[in-house]
């Protein structure tokens, strides 16, 4: 879409009058700087994706618009997670960590916080997999999306 | 400050010399004259100075001042429904923008060209909760086909030309263009653009020659066929191929509440309108037809009631619609066809190549006569008090049926549009989507402004009427001609229906006591006021209002049965078939 101030309000305007649901949105320029893109995870019935469709694109921001699910395509959302790093437990954390390929990008005495990326169910299933006690803060971006091969979203 | 007053064809010259720096609000009227606007609807403020400034220097277009905001958007909305051109209209910051709103979201809902150039606080002001401050922008996004904050004036007469070109093309829409003061005052170099392309907007006019191609061959299969005339017949100036293709296939053609006067009412093959309170004869052929050819429709709640129960005949359905997301929004359809109704239509009269089954058709015709012999739309004629759909007889009848009628909102818009038999596109006004109560009076300035010599009627309730009255000023500075027909029964009329109906007769709030003498009223205005109490009067007074005093404005006050109620209706939710017959 253009990368023009009120571009994104335009597209979650949208989602909020008409009652879609938004599970995920993200947002960013592209390499060309007139051109931001957006990745929205929505959920609905075939009726009402292909309704989100013509609606998006009846946006004048909008430019092109992909439904990534119709064919196969990667997803990846980055997280980042503090987590208490303390005596037996910080050890196992750092165990953790490298099963999930996480990296460990700050530590205290006390504490690590870990960078992890993968789809959304990865990053779910690593908070399920530590001591919930031991999270002291999660952040996450939403899901990006790209198509695998050789198609291309472009202008 | 360069003092200008330029002779109209300097504006032409001048725009040419783009070493000549001029002001934002130069640019604004230069960029108004550029698109050929010959009246501006509006209402001054602290922010729109400097272009109101400008207004006065100029003689390119008429600047109409009205009493209210609301009412100059109104106004500009009629004015573009009535000719099809785009209408502007200009406020100021903050309380000018909100007013605004209730006409930009009006014109939305019927999808109306629209540009609304509002004045915003300087650019260093915005955020600060500035007097007079709002964000505009945010306001009328849910109900603008885009907006534009003008931040910079070098972008200004691009902005200017791109929101007159989104509002017109395409599925037509309001354009809101907010320019804060500062850019009002800096100066650039002029030039308008000849042309504007946008790479994220890009409308679709013609139409898939197979799908089209397919829906020929759908109309000439059919037993019982049907036109389904909307809105976008009228807006997309689809009129003349509705009527050659209704004649070609000799289908009977119905219309909803927008559509009425795309195919000539009177014409036998016409059913009248569908919808809540449509002919029994249209709502009936609509439920049984086994294809139906859609035409700038959109299967609303108004039209076709309860989806469901609509599904439940099997008929195929082809929607011609200029805007993709009409088209199976509420109803599945079988052949879409996305384009420009003028242009899709003339490409189907092409692809016609044979003649319906005239046996199927018959038996079909034979059926429709059979609901029409229902007469739904009878009433008692020989009522002792004026009934309103007698008065909207009668003024058909004056009018010879060429009048523009606009309408405000309730039973009396139901009975104009039921009794007053529209032959042509653009004369029938009235708010179908959102149902602006308040939008008639002003409409008819629009179209009284647009078309000096033609009779322009404004039916009214005396709710309605209330809710933009001080506009009878605006109408005696210009001397606008407008027959205010009041049809008065003293009570909110479609609420009080309702109530009857749905509400066990507990009528809360729907009684309007203390109405004023608006025959004084009137004439406090400075117009001519009358009150009309008897059936037989009715006739004499019209004449007398579109003779005597043709160039006046004429409030009539109708004095009406206040127990009349809309038939036919079909209640919210329930099918075609579940009408509420008199």
């Amino acid at each position: 879409m253009e990368n023009e101030a009120g571009a994104l309000s335009r597209v979650a305007g949208l989602f909020s009058a008409r009652g879609y649901n938004i599970e995920s949105l993200t947002v960013a320029p592209t390499e060309d700087a007139t051109l931001s893109r957006m990745t929205i995870v929505t959920r609905g019935s075939d009726d009402v994706i292909e309704q989100i469709n013509k609606q998006l694109n009846k946006l004048v921001d909008v430019i092109k618009l992909q439904d990534l699910s119709d064919g196969s395509h990667i997803e990846r959302e980055l997280m980042l997670v503090k987590v208490r790093a303390v005596g037996e437990g910080r050890e196992e954390m750092k165990r953790m960590a490298d099963i999930f390929r996480g990296n460990i990008i700050d530590v205290t005495e006390k504490s690590y916080t870990i960078e992890l990326t993968g789809d959304g169910k990865k990053l779910t299933a690593f908070l399920e997999a530590i001591d919930p006690s031991a999270i002291l803060e999660t952040v996450r971006t939403g899901t990006s999306g790209i198509a695998r091969g050789e198609r291309i979203l472009k202008i | 400050m360069k003092s200008l007053v330029l002779a109209p064809f300097q504006h032409l010259v001048c725009s040419t010399m783009a070493d000549t720096e001029l002001t934002g609000a130069e640019i604004v009227i230069r960029c108004l004259h550029a698109e050929g606007v010959k009246h501006v609807f509006g209402y001054p403020g602290g922010a729109v100075l400097n272009i109101y400034d400008e207004i006065y220097k100029q003689d390119g277009f008429k600047h109409i001042l009205v009493r209210h905001e609301q009412a100059a958007v109104h106004a500009a909305d009629a004015y573009a429904r009535s000719t099809g051109q785009v209408g502007v209209a200009l406020v100021t910051s903050g309380p000018g923008a909100t007013n605004a709103v209730t006409g930009i979201a009006t014109a939305y809902m019927d999808s109306i060209p629209m540009v609304v150039i509002t004045g915003q606080v300087p650019t260093a002001a915005i955020g600060m909760d500035a007097f007079q401050e709002v964000d505009t922008v945010g306001i009328t996004r849910p109900c603008v086909k885009h907006n534009f904050l003008v931040k910079d004036v070098r972008e200004l007469a691009e902005t200017m030309k791109k929101a007159f070109y989104i509002a017109a093309t395409g599925r037509p829409g309001p354009v809101v263009v907010d320019i804060p003061k500062d850019v009002t005052q800096n100066t650039c170099a002029f030039v308008y653009p000849e042309s504007v392309s946008m790479r994220s907007y890009n409308p679709t006019s013609k139409g898939h020659t197979g799908q089209i191609k397919k829906a020929a061959q759908m109309l000439l299969e059919a037993k019982r066929p049907m036109l389904y005339v909307g809105g976008g017949a009228v807006l997309g100036n689809g009129a003349e191929p509705v009527r050659a293709l209704a004649r070609k296939l000799g289908f009977p053609v119905a219309s909803t509440l927008m559509g009425l006067g795309a195919f000539p009412e009177p014409d036998p093959q016409n059913l009248g309108m569908l919808g809540m309170h449509g002919t029994y004869e249209a709502n009936m052929a609509m439920q049984h037809c086994d294809v139906l050819l859609a035409i700038g429709a959109r299967f609303d709640d108004r039209v076709i009631g309860n989806p469901k129960h609509f599904g439940k005949e099997a008929r195929r359905i082809i929607h011609i619609d200029v805007d993709p997301s009409s088209i199976s929004k509420r109803v599945r359809v079988d052949v879409p066809i996305v384009g420009a109704v003028d242009q899709v239509l003339t490409d189907m009269l092409k692809q016609i190549d044979g003649v319906p089954d005239a046996t199927a058709l018959k038996a079909w015709w034979a059926q429709i006569e059979l609901w029409r012999a229902q007469d739904c739309m009878k009433y008692d004629r020989a009522s002792p008090v004026i009934k309103p759909q007698a008065v909207v007889e009668a003024l058909y009848k004056v009018t010879g049926g060429a009048a523009f009628v606009a309408s405000d909102v309730g039973q009396h818009q139901m009975w104009a549009a039921q009794y007053y038999k529209f032959n042509e596109p653009r004369r029938w006004i009235n708010s179908g989507g959102l149902g602006t109560m308040g939008f008639g009076l002003p409409a008819a300035m629009g179209i009284a402004m647009a078309h000096p010599d033609a009779p322009v009627v404004c039916i009214t309730g005396e709710g309605s009427i209330q809710m933009n009255i001080q506009e009878l000023s605006t109408c005696k500075e210009h001397k606008l001609p407008i027959k205010v027909i009041l049809l008065n029964n003293g009570v909110l009329g479609m609420v009080r229906q309702w109530q009857e109906f749905f509400y066990e007769e507990r009528y809360s709030e729907s009684y309007v006591t203390s109405l004023p003498d608006f025959t004084m009223l009137a004439e406090a205005y400075g117009h001519v006021g009358m009150k009309i109490e008897r059936p037989e009067d009715v006739e004499p007074a019209l004449i007398k209002a579109f003779t005597e005093h043709k160039d006046e404005l004429v409030f009539m006050n109708f004095i009406t049965d206040p127990r009349e109620n809309v038939y036919p209706m079909i209640p919210a939710g329930k099918g075609l078939s579940e009408m509420i017959l008199i």
